[in-house]
């Protein structure tokens, strides 16, 4: 990698200053139709990935969504990119409305906003060379980098830590760890404003994921550029991210800066997905023992999501009111400004252990009610 | 506890009592680009009850080892080399026949994905009666009861019913559970569980892993848990192996491997990997280089090109040196035990924060 990166002119004179939000997500709904039937094919129902989500991700600054699979993250990210059309809501980029933006009116913002994919394999065309791979984006935006594309895509290379020789090179030559690089920089070809990464490093061996997010931090921290960071691996965004939303469902449950949510969490969804995280103990010390929570079953079908609180039917502290009545998503009181919780009965705002640990699971529970007998 | 143990020449004895034990297991490929040495002299022993977790990354042999323990490799193209004993049998010249006899019997295995894994032409009732119909010789009416009793006590709800039902009706956490009733349902003495949560989401995960270690204690099954995530591990196993291009690296207990990590490649996957109490302004310390092809395995120490203490080691012995694993707790690198000691101490552990 190269000591210092080298940080191009914005193209327009718009300077941004950190904390200004630069994309804007309100009321966001995406519903995919189920079909069925013979010999009319209907729609006979609707997966609602993503249901009425508010973002805002500000200029120059991470913002992580992690969720389980199904939660409706990627489908989140594919619609900021506007590679999905939403079905209601609004996204506004640096105060524009781009909800229903033309092609032509989208082309300028397109270059600003760049996604990174979680297959390094599936997201290079492996019949393009490296240096077409990454020129692409440059050849249909029209730019002219001062010294030709060929110099900035060899600069670039060595941004991402590859070797700019590599240029002629295919996609196959390279192993997963140094694709997701091409794919980094390809990203970075038209020097964006915002990146989406969905998954960028879930794909990699242990050891090749720190390479590629030490990669992203220091592309997101030395360039300035923001990051949607999309990751079901918590430690991995709380390692990125500066701020954090939990999606369930095809709703943000919570939102928060990093260290409120993961040390001060107040939905019990957050509660139970922490205490879940395997962990190794490398002190050796008695460290503050963590909860313990094992939720039963799995997450419902978001075809028909459960009314009210989502997350109601695996919740062991539902009542009524969360049936009938969906939780707004606020500040509850002694959360830091910006703690944004949507549940009925909040948690205590700790991680540590409880008196007695919430064990769901059917099974688990009978198990470990038969070894205590013993 | 399971003793392992890294012959320099002669062949050691079989741990003694040792239920599971592998000597000087070689297993290698015939492939179009020549010969892949996946598995390259590996020997451990593991003992009934306990649990052995093999820690690696994609192509350190962890997945190999195992299929060979079932004879599930395919003899056209694949040489095996060594001993395997499984109570004192010997399974590398085992006939089909006898194999045949073990499998879903005594030794049974997890796969990572259980949607390929279970057949989507018979219903799950019907795949975890078919072992035990076949090894207990037990009528069609006495194994589905057994199946819907597994089924029940893996926690699939209401397991009469859902017996009937075909793998693609069931979830991706309840898959997972119903391989597991398969695994278990002749009480096998020894369970391989290779990656059997990878594809899960975190909070079923958390689940299925506590379900495997309640089972254990009452099957009192041996496991051999294989997996890359080396928290997964902490929270499974009594011993760990870290498995680095089809050679051990390092073993020992878990909490002599993660809390006094001797091997410079065990030192690396500790520092790359973020933790939920780890400092997030410090960046992570990743292992440089990529790992290497098994076609042309580096000479000597197979981390070498990755390791970034050779020049402690003086001479070129890490590039001409095979190191070698001693028995118990130990790790194969040229490093002086007071040298691994004091560099984890002061100049790894104060990284992990």
């Amino acid at each position: 990698m190269t000591e210092d990166l080298v940080l191009p002119a914005p193209r327009d004179a718009v300077t941004d200053a950190p904390g200004e939000p630069l994309l804007e997500v309100e009321k966001l709904v995406k519903h995919f139709p189920v079909k069925g039937g013979f010999p009319i094919r209907r729609t006979v129902g609707q997966v609602q990935a993503v249901d009425g989500i508010d973002l805002t991700v500000h200029v120059g600054e991470s913002f992580g969504l992690v969720g389980e699979s199904g939660c409706g993250k990627s489908t989140t990210g594919r619609l900021i990119t506007k590679l999905l059309e939403p079905t209601r809501g609004r996204i506004s980029y640096r105060g524009k409305d781009i909800t229903r933006a033309t092609r032509r009116e989208l082309a300028p913002i397109r270059s600003e906003i760049q996604m990174i994919f979680q297959d390094p394999y599936a997201s290079l065309n492996p019949r393009q060379t490296v240096g077409k791979i990454i020129s692409g984006p440059m050849e249909i935006n029209g730019l002219q980098p001062d010294g030709g594309r060929e110099k900035r895509v060899r600069e670039l290379l060595e941004i991402v830590g590859l070797n700019p020789e590599h240029y002629n090179r295919f996609p196959h030559e390279f192993s997963g760890g140094q694709r997701q690089r091409i794919g980094v920089a390809r990203a970075l070809a038209l020097e964006p404003k915002l990146i989406v990464a969905d998954e960028p490093v879930s794909a990699l061996d242990v050891s090749i994921q720190a390479q590629v997010v030490n990669l992203l931090q220091k592309v997101q921290q030395e360039l300035g550029i923001a990051f949607l960071f999309i990751a079901h691996d918590l430690a991995v965004v709380r390692h990125f991210s500066q701020r954090v939303a939990v999606m369930y469902l095809g709703k943000v449950i919570e939102v928060g800066d990093r260290d409120s949510i993961y040390t001060r969490p107040r939905h019990p969804y957050t509660h139970a997905l922490l205490s879940a995280v395997p962990e190794v103990n490398i002190t050796g010390e008695e460290a503050a023992q963590r909860e313990r929570i094992r939720l039963a079953g799995d997450v419902p079908s978001p075809i028909s999501p459960p009314s009210g609180c989502r997350f109601r039917t695996r919740c062991w502290k539902a009542q009524d009111k969360c049936a009938s009545e969906e939780p707004p998503l606020v500040q509850l009181s002694g959360n830091h400004t910006g703690h944004l919780t949507a549940c009925h009965f909040p948690e205590d705002p700790t991680i540590e252990a409880r008196d007695e640990d919430i064990v769901l699971d059917p099974a688990l529970a009978a198990l470990e009610e038969g070894a205590e007998d013993d | 506890m399971t003793t392992l143990t890294k012959e320099a020449g002669a062949p050691v004895p079989a741990g003694e009592g040792a239920f599971l034990s592998v000597r000087d297991l070689h297993v290698s490929f015939r492939t179009e680009d020549g010969v892949v040495r996946a598995v390259d002299g590996l020997s451990f022993d593991l003992e009934r009850g306990s649990t052995l977790g093999i820690v690696g990354e994609s192509g350190s042999g962890k997945s190999v080892t195992n299929l060979t323990i079932l004879g599930l490799h395919n003899p056209m193209f694949t040489t095996v080399e060594g001993e395997i004993l499984l109570d004192g049998k010997e399974l590398t010249t085992a006939r089909e026949s006898e194999l045949e006899k073990l499998r879903g019997n005594k030794v049974a295995m997890i796969f990572q994905d259980p949607l390929t894994a279970l057949s989507p032409y018979y219903t799950v009732g019907r795949q975890i009666a078919e072992p035990y119909m076949k090894h207990m010789r037990a009528s069609k009416k006495a194994a589905w009861e057994r199946a819907v009793e597994m089924l029940g006590k893996v926690g699939i709800p209401n397991p009469r019913q859902r017996a009937k039902d075909y793998p693609h009706q069931f979830s991706g956490g309840m898959r997972q559970r119903a391989m597991i009733a398969m695994a278990l349902v002749c009480d096998p003495d020894l369970l391989i569980a290779d990656e059997p949560t990878t594809a899960l989401d975190v909070t079923v995960q958390a689940q299925i892993l506590d379900l495997l270690k309640d089972l254990q204690q009452e099957f009192g099954s041996a496991i051999i848990f294989i997996t890359h995530d080396l928290g997964v591990i902490a929270d499974m196993a009594d011993d760990i192996m870290v498995m680095y291009a089809g050679r051990a690296a390092e073993r020992g207990s878990v909490a002599e491997v993660l809390r006094a990590p001797q091997h410079p490649y065990t030192w690396g996957l500790l520092n790359s990997m973020p933790r939920l109490d780890s400092d997030p302004h410090a960046p992570l310390a990743p292992i440089p280089g990529t790992p290497p092809s098994l076609l042309r395995p580096p000479s000597g120490c197979r981390f070498h090109p990755r390791c970034t203490f050779q020049d402690r080691v003086g001479g070129n012995r890490c590039v001409n040196e095979v190191p070698l694993l001693g028995p118990d707790r130990s790790s194969a690198c040229h490093l002086t035990a007071e040298q691994k000691r004091t560099i984890f101490i002061e100049e790894i552990k104060p990284r992990l924060g």
